[in-house]
């Protein structure tokens, strides 16, 4: 099957779609952006596969009419088992280069403690993992960076407590290994680790023992198809560093535009706002950019400056506009610096105000720094898409809704929940157009 | 690890002679104290450097000094200076430049002492700025100062009034005090003569710049066109040198075109055309080649710029005339590109955009200059919607290296240069698409 694929190489993330001939998506993955790019396309390219062939795996086992009512759950249990064992699997490396790298200077005297005190921290992630993958269960993130660190932090510092050694050489150990661990591409072996995750969850479903001969064989042919890499275009501020030539590298402003048309072709204005960048587009009637404007010189309303309120905050980022929806009333704040955002933020604490009135102020903020930009580009015409990291955040299109409507009147404004993969998804586009 | 070496910089004779010319007026400047030549500072918009040459006077250009100094990579040290003198982030860089030089000993851009001026002859063409500067340094040299008061083109034409005021003030205020000031006294046989010679360098100068029109363009007419209005612009109008180089330039820039030859760049022949662009605002000068080569590996070329006018506007007819040597002086300020108000810049704009078949306005605004970068985003809409290409708007600085985000810039350029492409291919390739 030809495949053309859209890496989109952000701030923050890394994000991955794959289309076929007919501009129907395949699949998408997303991953950190580490220093190392190469490996962070690389990764989010694989982390598509994986959910392509996911995707054929759901497409010929609805085939089956033994599975019906239960394919969702099945197919559930598959994902996770396939996670886990992805999971398992970094695990084993971080252990392996963790213990490689607790001798020298720093460790003398206590290599025999780090040795023991690593076996008996991985020995006790290794039996919470499959909590971690269980039904229902919520993960604050889906890298392993942040899966493994944070499990790793909290262990390690009990077993070092008990073991009477010194966190930080615990936590040194870890700094040093996890960029190692993250810099290597796993998981070459897809096929067979989605086929030993298929009879693992099979095991699961009894009934089904009749028919798995052949949901197995169904299974393996639908792995078989090949995905055949035809034409693949790079986007995002890292695209330079991309090992492509130039034909297969395009501005993330006109990805955004032609994404933001794939998604809703009545599309006009776009507005995406990413980690370290806010653009607002306008697009002609076939998805191809007029005029933009991005935000210069300073960061303030960009996803960063949410990144770095919740530092301050102490919260993950995911938790700002949940907490941020609670609010009875918006405190005005300062949206020119984030630096001084956070120096406002405490001072308001300070006062007693409320931390989700506060937020529900930082979010606004965030939105008005986006409003001139708009204004600069020509305005809102409708329809009008919201795109990037921040479009998830409910707070952050609350506050949009009410500007907007304030400013323009009535605008239809979509946003997709996949939001985030609207520039990989442009990049796809154009791959698929260019051949 | 591989030992860095510096590139070869590949310059057109002109380019050398250029640089020699600006050399020598550094040098007059430095002798100055010594060789008892009287010194005047003025501006570049609306300079009257054919009555200065006049008096002998030796012209020192504050702005001319910010960039060469800013392309020296000087300048971030004097803008700090300036700073801790407690001029704001926001005031314009060129001010802060020169105030910041002044500072650390006055030492002009090729490594010398700067003179102190006699006079501070200010021709007030729309940058409200220049005023303030003045009154800044006119503290510290306490020198005198004479102002000539040009009226803004509020409504896009020079009435009578406006231009005998302007004589008037010729007349009667700023040349006695030239007289008064330099010892010698006018002669407007002399001041023909030089304005015979500018109308000859502004006959050959328009003939380069308009030579864009051709495809592909020998010259670029924003990077290039900096070194080509070079002499006109600054104390060279008037000259015979002058009359000279531009004779000179033309004769390259019509063998260029003989051969079908694109502009040169630091870098050697530009291979092939793929963009061209009309800009306004003047260029960041403190990463002038970086920013030149983000146009020139994308295969974009400037072929009409709003910057190479500031000096003086010619491709409309405008020549300095001998038979009317103080009314031309008064049409000349009355019309440089600085006094023009916002519609006369759109069309004027747009038109080039028309007429020299570009793909587009880019605009290149300046962070600290208010004056001008007030309405620019209306200019780029108007042109837009006048020419129906697509505009861009990118943020720079002259002289604060602070202020030049390369990745920033770049990403806006290659976002803007890639819109182009896709607007073109546009209705073949995508319409259908879907």
């Amino acid at each position: 099957m030809k495949c053309f694929i859209g890496i989109d190489l952000g701030s923050t993330t890394t994000k991955a779609v794959i289309l076929d001939e007919n501009l129907s998506e395949l699949g998408h993955g997303i991953t950190n952006s580490r220093s190392n790019y190469d490996i962070a396309s690389a990764v989010a390219k694989q982390e598509a596969i994986v959910n392509a062939r996911m995707n054929l795996v759901e497409q010929s086992l609805s085939d089956f009419p033994e599975l019906s009512g239960r394919l969702e759950k099945i197919l559930d249990s598959l994902e996770r088992s396939f996670r886990l064992e992805q999971f398992m699997e970094s695990l084993a490396d971080l252990e392996m280069v963790c213990r490689n790298n607790a001798v020298g200077e720093r460790f003398k005297g206590f290599e025999q403690g780090m040795a023991e005190a690593l076996i008996e921290t991985f020995r006790k992630l290794r039996m919470e993992a499959p909590e971690l993958f269980a039904p229902g269960a919520k993960r604050k993130s889906d890298f392993f960076r942040d899966i493994a660190g944070s499990r790793y932090l909290s262990i390690g510092e009990t077993v070092a407590q008990e073991a009477g050694l010194a966190f930080d050489l615990m936590l040194n150990v870890y700094d040093r290994s996890i960029i190692e661990v993250e810099n290597r591409i796993t998981g070459e072996n897809l096929e067979e680790m989605i086929l030993s995750a298929l009879g693992r969850a099979l095991k699961e479903f009894t009934e089904l023992s009749g028919v798995s001969v052949q949901v197995e064989g169904a299974v393996k042919d639908a792995l078989k198809i090949e995905l055949e890499e035809t034409y693949v275009v790079g986007t995002g501020y890292g695209r330079a560093r991309l090992p492509f030539s130039k034909e297969h590298i395009r501005s993330e402003i006109l990805c955004h535009g032609l994404g933001a048309h794939v998604m809703y072709p009545k599309t006009l204005t776009v507005l995406d706002i990413g980690g370290q960048d806010t653009k607002a587009i306008q697009v002609d009637d076939v998805g191809i950019v007029d005029s933009f404007q991005m935000n210069d010189r300073c960061a303030a309303g960009c996803g960063r400056y949410l990144g770095y309120i919740a530092d301050e905050m102490n919260m993950g980022l995911h938790e700002l506009g949940p907490m941020a929806m609670k609010a009875t009333r918006t405190v005005r704040i300062n949206s020119t610096c984030t630096v001084f955002a956070g120096a406002e933020l405490r001072d308001r604490l300070a006062l007693g105000e409320k931390r989700e009135d506060i937020l529900s102020g930082l979010h606004r903020a965030i939105i008005l720094r986006a409003m001139s930009l708009l204004s600069r580009s020509g305005g809102i015409r409708d329809e009008f898409t919201f795109t990037g990291g921040v479009a998830n955040n409910e707070a952050a299109v609350d506050a949009l809704k009410s500007l907007v409507k304030e400013n323009y009147g009535e605008v239809t404004i979509n946003i997709d929940p996949g939001s985030i993969y609207t520039g990989a998804l442009g990049a796809a586009t154009f791959a698929q157009r260019a051949v | 690890m591989p030992k860095k070496t510096t590139p070869t910089v590949i310059k057109e004779e002109s380019m050398e002679i250029q640089k020699k010319m600006i050399a020598e007026n550094f040098r007059q400047l430095y002798d100055a104290p010594k060789s008892g030549k009287k010194v005047v500072s003025t501006f570049v918009p609306g300079n009257l450097n054919e009555l200065l040459m006049c008096f002998d006077f030796a012209r020192n250009l504050p702005e001319i000094n910010a960039l060469q100094n800013g392309m020296r990579k000087k300048t971030g040290r004097m803008i700090m200076e300036a700073e801790r003198a407690g001029h704001s982030e926001d005031v314009c860089t060129y001010v802060k430049a020169d105030l910041g030089m002044m500072a650390q000993g006055n030492i002009g851009p090729t490594g010398e002492v700067l003179p102190t001026p006699d006079l501070l002859l200010l021709s007030y063409t729309g940058c409200f700025t220049f005023m303030k500067w003045f009154e800044l340094v006119r503290e510290q040299y306490k020198c005198e100062t004479a102002m000539l008061h040009v009226p803004y083109q509020g409504d896009g034409v020079v009435t009578k009034n406006m231009r005998d005021y302007v004589v008037k003030q010729l007349k009667q205020e700023i040349i006695p005090t030239l007289e008064r000031v330099s010892g010698v006294k006018f002669d407007i046989d002399r001041l023909r003569q030089y304005l015979r010679e500018s109308a000859k360098a502004e006959e050959d100068l328009v003939w380069v710049l308009q030579s864009a029109k051709n495809k592909p363009s020998p010259i670029d007419a924003y990077f290039g066109g900096v070194y080509y209005v070079g002499p006109i612009f600054s104390s060279f109008r008037g000259s015979e040198g002058a009359a000279t180089y531009y004779e000179m330039l033309r004769k390259e820039v019509e063998e260029r075109l003989r051969q079908g030859k694109g502009p040169i760049t630091p870098e050697g022949e530009m291979p092939e055309e793929k963009y061209r662009l009309v800009v306004e605002g003047p260029p960041n000068w403190t990463h002038f080649r970086e920013f030149w080569k983000m146009f020139y590996e994308e295969g974009a070329v400037v072929v009409a710029s709003s910057y190479t006018k500031v000096g003086g506007v010619y491709d409309f007819g405008f020549r300095h005339d001998p038979d009317n040597p103080i009314e031309t002086l008064a049409d000349y300020c009355l019309g440089c590109y600085t006094n023009l108000n916002l519609p006369h810049r759109a069309d004027m704009l747009a038109q080039y955009v028309e007429e020299y078949e570009a793909d587009g306005l880019l605009i290149n605004s300046i962070k600290s200059c208010n004056s001008f970068s007030a309405g620019q985003l209306l200019l780029l809409r108007e042109v837009e919607k006048r020419t129906g290409k697509p505009g861009a708007f990118i943020e720079t600085d002259l002289v604060d290296p602070r202020y030049f985000s390369a990745a920033n810039v770049k990403n806006r350029l290659e976002s803007y240069f890639q819109m182009i492409k896709q607007k073109r291919e546009g209705s073949v390739a995508l319409g259908v698409a879907a």
